[in-house]
């Protein structure tokens, strides 16, 4: 029931992603982060079985930061695509991992850029993407609606369209979600979308 | 369904009269959902030399990794051709799920093609190959339409009224046309769905 979807617009890329923590029939928590800021300029959404996906994104983000320390220079979002791909497609016929990805980056030379990338390293630029049950309905909704180079108000819009839709529409929809920007300011959290507060710890 | 028909493509290769085209539909999907209409399948390994890969998306991206820095600027397609089947016979219990069609240049600016299974096993063809989840449609498609020494307009046609019958490829299509002085690339508009 996991959701994660994004698109790319004027300048920036935003991903979504809910935030439950569900192990079969119980919640643990509905303020997991899905996303993971990899570096200054790059988000990775990932979704599915959550010790693959906590286990690779971080391997990822570790890698991407050892090139940056042994090189000086930041991988580009393609470069990073690309070799999350390579580390999918090695591990598939060996130790598979169950984790599918959106990986959003901006590049001073080429811009923002999303990439789709599936738990069997199918590697895809795209426009916009989804995973999951939502994407039956965020994918749509986005056909619909968007358009190439739109502002930040409209796509948030169209991402507030998207989890209105998958709330309504699928019948385990997750209550909560965060969404993440990347820009030439670097990647960061936007907002969350909550419906359901998780109650706080008492303190001992 | 078939791992070959996880993301749905489909693939021909035609030959003229010294010259070649290779054409690819440009849908990605998984099992039904469409993800992309723009997905890339045939690559230029150099400029009178390409391959496409129809089946597993993600076994014709590492393929294509695999081979793109084994081959020489000005490797013969005869010889590049019996790589990809070395390279697939490799995996024979154990393989990539995809089909490649090669297509280039030989000699003299003799058109050569060849398609091989996903064991490497090669199939040389005069006339055309084809490949994909709508092999059956293009076959027939291509029976029907092709005569020697012809202009890539045929191609075009093949593809596009094979693709119409297949759900799980279409979206458009992608024709390489190639003559021994250059490439001509053209984006085909089918039926969108």
């Amino acid at each position: 029931m996991e959701c994660v979807f994004g698109l790319v617009g004027e300048g920036f890329a935003v991903v979504v992603a809910d935030t439950s923590a569900v192990h079969s029939i119980l919640v643990h928590k509905s303020n997991e982060d899905k996303i993971m800021v990899l570096d200054s300029h790059k988000l990775i959404a990932a979704s599915g079985e959550p010790g693959d996906r906590v286990q690779f994104t971080e391997y990822i983000q570790k890698n991407v930061a050892l090139y940056q320390f042994r090189n000086g220079i930041p991988l580009t979002t393609a470069a990073a695509a690309n070799f999350t791909r390579g580390e999918l497609a090695t591990a598939l016929r060996k130790n598979p991992y169950s984790v599918n990805i959106l990986l959003a980056g901006y590049d001073k030379e080429t811009g923002p850029s999303l990439y789709y990338i599936d738990y069997i390293a199918t590697l895809h630029k795209v426009d916009k993407g989804a995973f999951g049950y939502g994407s039956y309905f965020s994918l749509s909704t986005m056909d619909r609606h968007y358009h190439s180079r739109m502002s930040v108000e409209e796509a948030i819009d169209l991402v507030d369209k998207c989890i209105i839709e998958i709330r309504s529409r699928l019948v385990v929809a997750p209550p909560n979600f965060v969404i993440k920007i990347v820009d030439k300011d670097g990647a960061r959290e936007y907002a969350w979308r909550e419906t359901v507060k998780d109650a706080d710890v008492a303190s001992a | 369904m078939s791992i070959f028909e996880y993301n749905g493509s489909a693939l021909l290769a035609m030959v003229g009269k010294n010259c070649f085209a290779i054409a690819r539909d440009r849908r990605l999907g998984v099992q039904l959902q469409t993800i992309a209409t723009n997905f890339q399948r045939i690559y230029k390994m150099h400029d009178r030399l390409f391959l496409g890969h129809s089946g597993l998306a993600t076994d014709a991206q590492t393929l294509y990794r695999r081979l793109v820095f084994r081959t020489k600027r000005d490797m013969k397609p005869e010889t590049f051709a019996s790589m990809v089947s070395a390279l697939l016979y490799e995996k024979r219990f154990g393989p990539y799920f995809c089909q490649p069609v090669i297509a280039g240049l030989g000699d003299e600016d003799k058109p050569f093609i060849c398609t091989m299974d996903s064991i490497g096993a090669k199939e040389l063809a005069k006339d055309f190959v084809v490949t994909g989840t709508a092999s059956e449609s293009l076959y027939g498609a291509c029976e029907a339409m092709f005569k020697p020494d012809m202009e890539a307009e045929t191609i075009a046609q093949a593809l596009l009224s094979s693709v119409d019958r297949d759900c799980l490829s279409g979206w458009g299509g992608h024709v390489y046309f190639v003559i021994p002085t250059e490439v001509k690339e053209r984006i085909l508009k089918g039926r969108m769905d």
